[in-house]
């Protein structure tokens, strides 16, 4: 099945489910009534919006510039920095690292680059024991199944699922109380980061000034996959870097307000190297893969490069009506919501996923919420605009020719009027069966009756029919 | 096999040419300085008493406790309190002038943090006291490194974090707290900085805050005035 007939197959059965669909909005008005304290803690929200666009913008223009830069200073500590174009090469790196160094036990923490890379999978493949620690993403790993959402990985999950998870996999006791359930995953975690030779994380920003990698986390389990196992690899995409360290006084207070509504998340960490010779601890190899894989096709389009300045809150997600109905696994992307929408055709393919621009009701939600002011609904249109201008779709093509020679044509658009109450008869007795040409549209919206009379004939009878000056 | 070749040249390549376009920029003007950005972030007060407050409303909101002393010697009190109360049979913690003071004449035993520790009894240990680079009022954070804090690992693992600090630690902001790092270090910065925000804690399930996730589920924050 094609993932635009997925993507349609799987929102039916989404948008059928009601008490799952009620359960994410009572989520999501939590989450909005928070984050709207959490930005208003700020003197400017606006202001900070702007400001935050703009270090993105000098970040992402000169790229080249900023990443050859963290990879000087992070070099200078020790670290160890490979650039990787696609998911083939960064998979393979990371592979031959585990056979070298004779690693067993993998720990993770949150990366969403990971997902993208089909990391996991091919660990899984070698052999090699691979736990996810992040508590959202460990209940995922448990129950096979993709985040649903890329910074609230099971948000639409009961509790009452996740006890019974968790009594499946790992022989708890069910309980529904949250605290509980939280402890359960605690204890199991404990041993695995003790016994983990390597650790995987993501990263939020790299600081090209001083060569280092910020991780935004609120469990600690990021801090522990770092600190506790020999190795340490991150996975970046390259679009990650902010010129300064100070830029992130304004980044991860907004990043925190914007993804998960706190002031600040629990922990934000900055790694700058392995243990350095001074230092007590730490791991004694520090790796970061810088991930290409078609963000440059992305940058090569100055009309959304800007949606490179994305910092993975997941606002735009939150506010979104199209996500809050259709649920996140139905994107079938990494990357779900608006964002997702805007950047998958450029990841993977146009044509294979341009029906994810259709997925927008346009009302700009997500480009009003977005913390770097990416103009995300306008991206959505451009996206569908590409997609038709480099395959033209026959059918839809006759159909604009013709409404635009009948526009064009006041006699032949009265006439058309005149003719649509007609039409509206006709359709009457096969209407939503399959000889209905309009079925896919009206099948889950009123088709409006024609007014009796039309809009002109109306103005006429009023004898207002003069130019309006 | 060896590892791939590390793609770098042809990734700079397609940057480049990429950015031969040039796309519009959000304003006509350089991005903001540093310090003219702070009129926008959350704002922390001018002086010692409202950044203190200000601290002080944060860490409560964050379910973290914040504990004034007026001396060192209160502050020992306080700990041998917790300690017998608790029945601690270890405290975790690394070589520093204020933890030190701290636990001078304690009873308690010390498990220090050095070079080569076994990491499966500090997991063991109930409590880790570690020193830290400053406390910002804005956030209600403690900045740890490894240089000022024991490492990496001391102020995550153990179920109970204490941090003690001493007055002039006290930063307004983040920004103010970078300042403070760069100061005392220059270029050399530590290998690890992270700034904590309360315990350790999670919304995974149904959003219900749950704190002591994977680090520590208690965070005491003791300031010696």
């Amino acid at each position: 099945m094609s993932a635009s007939s997925l993507f349609q197959h799987d929102a039916k059965n989404a948008t059928a489910n009601l008490p799952r669909r009620s359960f994410i909005r009572t989520a999501l008005a939590g989450y909005m009534g928070k984050r709207k304290a959490a930005q208003d803690y700020f003197q400017d929200w606006q202001g900070a919006r702007q400001a935050a666009s703009e270090i993105k913008y000098e970040g992402v223009n000169h790229l080249d510039r900023y990443l050859e830069e963290f990879t000087r200073n992070a070099e200078a500590r020790g670290t160890k920095i490979f650039w990787a174009s696609n998911s083939e090469q960064a998979r393979a790196y990371i592979l031959e690292l585990c056979r070298q160094k004779g690693v067993q036990s993998i720990v993770k923490s949150k990366t969403m680059t990971s997902e993208e890379i089909h990391l996991n999978e091919a660990l899984e493949k070698e052999g090699y024991h691979v736990v996810e620690s992040d508590l959202g993403e460990f209940i995922m790993q448990l129950r096979h199944e993709t985040p649903y959402h890329f910074v609230l990985p099971c948000m639409h999950l009961r509790r009452d699922e996740i006890s019974a998870t968790f009594e499946k996999t790992l022989k708890s006791a069910p309980t529904r109380d949250p605290e509980e359930l939280t402890a359960i995953a605690r204890r199991f975690m404990r041993q695995e980061f003790c016994r983990a030779d390597l650790g995987i994380s993501g990263a939020n920003f790299l600081v090209a000034e001083t060569g280092m990698i910020s991780i935004t986390e609120n469990e600690g389990n990021a801090r522990l996959t770092t600190a506790l196992p020999k190795i340490h690899v991150a996975l970046v995409g390259i679009e990650k870097v902010l010129p300064k360290l100070e830029d992130l006084a304004l980044f991860l207070p907004m990043l925190s307000a914007t993804g998960t509504a706190q002031t600040l998340t629990g922990y934000n960490s900055l790694y700058g190297g392995p243990r350095q010779p001074v230092e007590i601890d730490g791991p004694e190899e520090f790796h970061v893969i810088l991930l290409d894989n078609h963000r440059t096709r992305l940058l090569a389009d100055p009309e959304q490069r800007d949606a490179l300045h994305c910092i993975r809150c997941g606002a735009c997600l939150n506010v979104c009506p199209i996500f809050k109905n259709v649920g996140g696994h139905t994107y079938g992307t990494t990357y779900q919501g608006p964002i997702g929408s805007v950047i998958t055709p450029h990841l993977r393919g146009l044509q294979d996923w341009k029906h994810l621009s259709g997925a927008s009701s346009l009302c700009g939600a997500c480009t009003e919420t977005c913390p770097v002011k990416i103009d995300l609904h306008h991206h959505l249109l451009q996206n569908r605009r590409n997609a038709v201008a480099a395959r033209p779709v026959w059918w839809e093509k006759l159909l604009f020719q013709g409404f635009s020679f009948v526009m064009r044509r006041p006699a032949l658009y009265r006439l058309a009027g005149k003719l649509a109450p007609l039409g509206f008869a006709l359709r009457k007795p096969i209407g939503n069966t399959p000889l209905d040409p309009l079925r896919p549209w009206t099948a889950t919206r009123e088709f409006p009756a024609p007014p009796p009379r039309t809009f002109q004939e109306i103005w006429k009878d009023r004898g207002q029919n003069k130019p309006i000056v | 096999m060896a590892f791939p070749k590390s793609d770098s040249a042809a990734i700079l390549a397609r940057i480049r040419e990429a950015l031969r376009l040039s796309a519009p920029a959000p304003s006509v003007e350089a991005p903001p300085d540093v310090q003219s950005r702070r009129r926008w972030l959350p704002k922390a007060g001018p002086d010692y008493s409202e950044q203190i407050a200000l601290f002080s409303s944060q860490t409560e909101v964050l379910k973290a406790g914040f504990l004034r002393f007026p001396s060192l010697d209160a502050a020992r009190q306080q700990l041998a309190a917790w300690a017998r109360e608790e029945k601690w049979d270890r405290i975790a913690t690394h070589s520093h002038p204020l933890t030190d003071g701290l636990l001078d004449g304690s009873e308690v035993p010390r498990f220090q943090v050095a070079p080569g520790y076994d990491k499966q009894e500090l997991e063991k240990c109930p409590v880790g006291l570690t020193a830290c680079e400053a406390l910002v009022a804005q956030t209600g954070s403690v900045l740890v490194s490894a240089a000022s804090s024991g490492g990496r690992t001391l102020s995550i693992l153990p179920p109970h974090h204490i941090v003690i600090a001493t007055r002039d630690q006290l930063v307004p902001d983040l920004t103010a707290a970078f300042a403070r790092v760069r100061a005392a270090y220059g270029a050399q910065l530590p290998g690890f900085l992270s700034f904590i925000t309360g315990p350790s804690r999670t919304g995974d399930i149904e959003r219900i805050l749950v704190l002591g996730a994977h680090g520590p589920k208690r965070l005491s924050i003791f300031l010696i005035e």
